[in-house]
């Protein structure tokens, strides 16, 4: 049980949900863009967020497209986790999505709501950030298009009263070799301990990063490491995980010396799988 | 689909298909599809175990598609169809787990069923793999997985022995 009451709003397009964010702002009632719901639901019944009303933005059609437009592909923010699995147009992302929660789970996770979430994880943005992919925020001031990496720095950064409409990925990435590892201290599901997103362009390993640090991350200098040739791949997996941006998480799912020692590894498969 | 009727601040009157049904019932927007249907509706066959999204002791049928009621709000389910274990008291999944015995103290037993009935509705013909991932969305205390398994697999043979005949 909920113990907070909050107020439910369903709007049918952009400027609706945009307005009743600006009018339930304006009378102070903390309001919050609802998708899935799933970590609204959690944080809420813990006490951790107070929220006055939440605005689902599930039923605006834009964030619900799954589509090709010329030579991009474009998925709507409130598309679920399963149906981006199921329908498969990107299979790193499809992969991705596929390690976050359980089956039953991603039927009402979002694209959206993962990579917005506050737990450390979010794991679906790691194929965006390797595809350079962008964001289509709508708000106040209209609708914009950015590239993830200026809006996606360890969290999302939206201004007040933005949210995430779509995301756009050219055709070009979606079909480049690549690999994912989700690896979790026991069993199938839950979460990760390292998840290493990889692909490879223009002979370039790309690689991405969730669960090391307590913010999922991609990293040009990891990446200078993992390309050079000069060394060899236990050199090279040795010298990247000095370069990670912050210090490695310790905690129940595992201490820090146990995820360094579990991310060498990993890099080192991704290494030997992509041929870098 | 139309706006919800609002009574006071944060309360609404909603209405959805429940095991075939169409029911009204009022409800806080804060209260969880869970919530609703145990408290406002009695059909307590959807169990509370986690209530975090991670045991799926109350797994339902939101248009078919299996989803943890404990992390929907029971706003979100208005005009949609809802199917609970107690809609699925004559289903093959049911009787085939009573006759594998797949169950021990039975509290998880709910969500697993609909869980299948679900997973037999959408991938009819789902391989070991696919059943496997699916069933991962379910926890069992005391770990009847063997017999759990069992059932399943006879459930799904039955199927295709139908489909082929
Ligand atoms: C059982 C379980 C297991 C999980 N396991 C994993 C895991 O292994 N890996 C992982 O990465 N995550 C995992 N998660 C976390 C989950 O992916 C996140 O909590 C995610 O936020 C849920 O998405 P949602 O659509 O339900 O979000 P909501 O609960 O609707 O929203 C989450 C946050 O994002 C904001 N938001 C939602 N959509 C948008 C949007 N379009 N634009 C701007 N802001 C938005 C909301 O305001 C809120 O702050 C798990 C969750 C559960 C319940
Ligand atoms: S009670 Fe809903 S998943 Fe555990
Ligand atoms: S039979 Fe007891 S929890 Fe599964």
């Amino acid at each position: 049980m909920i113990p907070i009451d909050f107020e439910y709003y369903r709007p049918a397009s952009i400027s609706e949900a945009v307005e009743s964010f600006q009018y339930l702002n304006k009378r102070k009632k903390n309001p919050m863009y609802y998708a899935g719901g799933t970590e609204i639901i959690t944080w809420a019944r813990t006490n951790a967020i107070h929220p006055g009303a939440v605005i689902d933005i599930k039923l605006i059609p834009e964030c619900n497209v799954m589509d090709f437009a010329e030579n991009t592909l474009v998925i709507g923010s409130c598309v679920t986790l399963s149906a981006l699995s199921m329908v498969n147009p990107f299979p790193l992302l499809s992969e991705s999505a596929t390690g976050a929660a359980d089956q039953t789970a991603r039927n009402k996770i979002t694209l959206g709501g993962n990579i917005c979430g506050r737990i450390h994880f979010r794991e679906a943005v790691l194929p965006l950030l390797l595809a350079d992919s962008r964001m289509v925020i709508a708000g106040q001031q209209g609708i914009r298009g950015v590239p993830v990496h200026d809006v996606f720095l360890e969290q999302m950064r939206l201004a007040e009263g933005e949210f995430i409409v779509q995301v756009i990925t050219d055709r070009e990435y979606l079909s480049l070799p690549f690999v994912h590892f989700k690896r979790r201290q026991i069993g199938n599901v839950g979460y990760p301990l390292v998840t290493l997103a990889a692909l490879k362009k223009d002979n370039q390993v790309r690689a991405a990063f969730s669960g090391v640090c307590a913010f999922p991350f991609r990293s040009l200098e990891i990446e200078q490491v993992l390309n050079d040739k000069a060394l060899t791949p236990t050199e090279r997996a040795e010298q990247a995980i000095d370069k990670l941006p912050a210090p490695v998480l310790n905690d129940t799912e595992g201490s820090a010396g146990y995820r360094k020692f579990v991310l060498k590894q990993t890099i080192f498969e991704a290494l030997s799988k992509l041929g870098g | 689909m139309p706006p919800i009727e609002l009574f006071d601040s944060a309360t609404y009157s909603i209405q959805f298909q429940v095991n075939s049904e169409w029911r009204k019932v009022r409800v806080r927007a804060a209260d969880t599809l869970l919530d609703a249907l145990r408290e406002g509706l009695g059909l307590t066959g959807s169990k509370s175990g986690c209530d975090n999204g991670d045991c799926g002791t109350c797994t339902i049928l939101v248009n078919g598609l299996p989803i943890k009621s404990c992390i929907m709000l029971a706003v979100e389910a208005d005009g949609q169809q809802i199917t609970t274990i107690e809609g699925l008291a004559n289903s093959p999944v049911l009787q085939t787990f009573a006759e594998k015995q797949a169950f021990q103290c039975g509290y998880c037993t709910p969500g697993f069923i609909v869980n299948c009935h679900g997973l037999l509705n959408i991938h009819p013909d789902a391989n070991e793999e696919t059943i496997r991932i699916w069933l991962e969305s379910n926890i069992c205390r005391c770990t009847s997985y063997e017999e759990i398994r069992e059932a399943v697999k006879s459930v799904f043979a039955a199927h295709s022995a139908d489909g082929a005949s």
